[in-house]
């Protein structure tokens, strides 16, 4: 918005300022100096000149942008073009003023100075608009102490050139002193050229073609000017200006220096050029960093990157996936070639390379093999994947000895850049797939905590709690409790050995055994035989269960249980307000999976009064150490039921579950823990 | 041949990850077609229910090759594991390498 307003208004008042210049010459020209005050009719003229030039500047200055874009081509056809138009309409007016040489009119001083009057705007034009694309491509990538100069070099010779139309009488020799200064300066700031490095050949070319022309549209005005200096009938004459000739001088130096540097620099180019590729596909190849594409995708871009760098004229990618089937990515050879290619070579690194031997650490002799036929060498890096070959880079040449340490340099940074984003890619499969498992993980634990009972079977002269913690999603433990006829009760307890997913599962058959079991209403003994009969056909061979099964008979009240390996239970009595472990032999479920089995079951019966606890747990519970690797123990146990016998039986459950975390410093129980609190 | 024997000396813990070495070991000692192991428990001083899972997953192969596997020296902790779960009826396990030694058949 605000540089369109302002190249509108530097337009009009440029326009506004060239006729007002034309006007007042001409008009001072008609009507001679006599009538008018010579100052003024001298000064005028000059000062309208002078905002004419400002105008212009000011127009250029916003209408040719900072060349931050590396285009600098486009900024010398620019100048090209300008220097074109306003050399095309010079050289008319020369034509017409040869054309009509002898006639009165063109003796008339009014025309003469009309058409100087033009002259003038295309040379101010030109110059101007020149002026502003060299200090662009001068201004490129600046220190501020260059732009400081700069500053001190635009406004000396602007400022100068007003205050030198105004006062024209100034002393020769600080003129010509000045003319100094600012020469030395135009050569100081000539020499800033950073912009040609990044020229392509061809543009380096074209680059010197159009400064030349430049230079010699320039040449052509100047020429323009001092005819019509010579030819004496000016009532102003633009060279009088010493800071036009100043201007001009620059605009010499500078096309001329940068000539000369740009033929310097053509054979280096091409090198140049390279660098500057491979940073930019070094920086391409780090974008797939951040942005992980599909295996394939980032060795394509491998490819094709690595063989622009080296200017390879073939090359291939043969990779191994991840279920070890490998594939090509082939650029100028067909699948036939590489498969000769290969079996030509039978030695060396290339080789170790091409058939994907390759291995971290090792001394590397040479990455380079001499071929027979349409490519004469050849060029092999490996890519590593945690430490492992996954695919190997083969580069062809046509010439022999075309690669060098160099080239493998840079394409070992765009492996490790691959590597980096392929390794990328796969932890982020990974972390997606992991999280995936955990998805079904938290889906395993809710089913598992169906698996247990909500509510266990109870009655009016027992109440009943359970509690199970898995110390992972899920866990081996079970717990259950059902009627089993008018006054029987069926209390089971269960723990799986091992942890996890493959305790669960096993967990998970328990119930389906106890389930199917307590429909037959069998007594302990047979109720355990029959459970070990189940499991030893389902059970793998190195699983085995603990288990103990009990039977409250509330009209006899009495407990007949057996215990198969399973923690022994504690039975609060309140007759003597004593707490014991209920002995007992047994044996662990799936340990013997045969008729032998039978002689190790034990049933025993105890009485119980009301008042009395019967404690059930597993041995994540006894077994939970505290920092000093100490174990909470049966005596833990026991010494905390002894502190809630009087309550309900959660609050019993919480009061040793708390006493529990209390031993453990609430560090994290090392096995699955359950428990089941039974008063009476 | 009655005093040839294979002694396998277990250390350190045993959990679900350690126990696999120890079936792998069990297996091995088996598989030469010992017919006397000895197993040395003075240096064990935790075994989890996946590790004994271990000796249990070979009882099978060791009543059918009708090898002895006789247990000696276990710690008070290692004792009463082995005692709850009923192994101490099932098991031949003795207090030192000398009654070991004087059970072989």
């Amino acid at each position: 918005m605000y540089q369109k307003f302002n190249l509108k208004i530097s337009f009009f008042i440029a326009l506004l300022s060239w006729g007002l210049y034309a006007f007042s010459d001409l008009y001072f020209i008609q009507y001679g100096q006599d009538e008018i005050n010579p100052l003024v009719a001298d000064l005028l003229p000059n000062i309208f000149v002078s905002t004419f030039i400002l105008s212009v500047l000011n127009y250029y200055r916003s209408r040719i942008r900072k060349a931050e874009s590396l285009n600098f081509a486009n900024l010398l056809w620019r100048i090209f073009v300008t220097g074109l138009i306003t050399t095309l309409i010079a050289l008319l007016i020369q034509l017409i003023f040869y054309l009509f040489t002898d006639h009165p009119m063109i003796k008339q001083p009014m025309l003469i100075n009309f058409l100087y009057h033009i002259l003038v705007a295309l040379v101010v034009i030109y110059m101007i608009s020149t002026f502003v694309v060299w200090k662009r491509l001068i201004l490129y990538q600046k220190s501020k102490r260059l732009l400081q100069l700069w500053n001190f070099f635009e406004y000396g010779l602007f400022g100068g050139l007003i205050i030198l139309g105004v006062f024209r009488d100034l002393n020769d020799q600080f003129l010509y002193f000045l003319v100094i200064v600012f020469t030395i300066l135009s050569f100081f700031l000539a020499f800033n050229l950073k912009w040609i490095a990044y020229l392509s050949f061809g543009q380096k070319l074209k680059s010197i073609l159009l400064i030349l022309l430049s230079g010699i549209y320039l040449f052509n005005f100047y020429l323009g000017l001092s005819q019509f200096s010579t030819h004496g009938s000016l009532q102003i004459d633009l060279l009088d200006s010493l800071l036009i000739i100043q201007l001009f001088i620059f605009l010499f130096i500078y096309p001329a220096i940068t000539v000369l540097v740009i033929l310097f620099n053509l054979p280096t180019s091409s090198v140049v050029e390279r660098k500057l590729k491979e940073a930019v596909e070094f920086q391409r190849l780090s974008n797939l960093v951040a942005t992980p594409e599909s295996e394939g995708a980032t060795y394509r871009h491998l490819i094709e990157s690595a063989m622009n760098a080296v200017l390879a004229e073939a090359a291939w990618i043969e990779r191994k996936e991840e279920d070890n089937a490998h594939s090509f990515i082939l650029r100028g050879v067909t699948v036939d070639e590489v498969q000769m290619i290969k079996q030509s070579l039978s030695t060396g690194y290339v080789n170790k390379v091409m058939f994907m031997r390759a291995h971290g650490e090792e001394q590397i002799k040479s990455y380079f093999s001499f071929l027979q036929g349409r490519y004469q060498s050849a060029m092999a890096l490996p890519i590593f994947l945690e430490n492992r070959q996954v695919a190997a880079l083969v580069l062809l040449h046509g010439v022999k000895d075309a690669f060098n340490l160099d080239l493998v340099n840079i394409v070992t940074t765009y492996i490790n850049q691959i590597s980096a984003a392929l390794l990328n890619a796969r932890l982020l499969r990974k972390t997606i797939q992991n999280e995936r498992y955990q998805e079904q993980l938290k889906i395993a634990k809710l089913v598992q905590k169906r698996l247990l009972p909500d509510e266990l079977a109870h009655h009016a002269s027992f109440d009943i709690v359970g509690l199970s913690k898995p110390t992972e999603e899920v866990g081996g433990d079970y717990y259950d409790g059902v009627q089993l006829t008018d006054d029987k009760y069926g209390i089971f307890i269960a723990d799986v050995s091992g942890k996890g997913t493959s305790a669960a599962f096993n967990m998970a058959q328990m119930k389906g055994v106890f389930h199917s079991l307590t429909q037959l209403n069998l007594s302990p003994t047979d109720f355990i035989i029959k459970a070990n009969e189940a499991l030893g056909k389902c059970l793998e061979k190195s699983s085995f269960i603990t288990a103990a099964y009990h039977v409250i008979d509330v009209t006899s009240r009495t407990i007949e249980f057996v215990r198969a390996g399973h923690c022994r239970a504690l039975q609060y009595t309140s007759k003597d307000q004593k707490a014991q472990f209920l002995e007992g032999k047994g044996l662990g479920l799936g340990i013997l999976r045969n008729k032998t089995y039978d002689n190790y079951v034990h049933a025993q019966t105890i009485d119980y009064c009301s008042g009395d606890i019967l404690v059930l747990y597993t041995d994540g519970i006894i077994e939970a150490t505290n920092d000093f690797g100490v174990a909470f123990g049966e005596e833990g146990l026991r010494n905390s039921l002894i502190n809630y016998v009087g309550m309900s039986p959660k609050e019993i459950m919480k009061g040793i579950m708390d006493e529990l975390y209390e031993f453990t410093s609430h560090k994290m129980v090392e096995d699955d823990y359950s428990a089941v609190v039974i008063k009476f | 041949m009655a005093e040839a024997y294979c002694e396998l000396v277990i250390e350190g813990s045993i959990d679900a990850s350690s126990s696999i070495h120890l079936e792998n070991s069990l297996e091995q000692v088996i598989l030469e077609g010992n017919s006397v192991l000895l197993i040395n428990m003075s240096g064990l001083t935790y075994i989890s229910s996946a590790g004994l899972g271990a000796f249990i997953s070979k009882l099978d192969i060791i009543n059918q090759r009708d090898i002895q596997m006789i247990f000696f020296q276990l710690s008070p902790a290692v004792a009463s594991v082995f005692e709850i779960l009923g192994l101490g009826d099932l098991l031949d396990i003795v207090a030192d390498k000398e009654t070991a030694i004087g059970k072989i058949k």
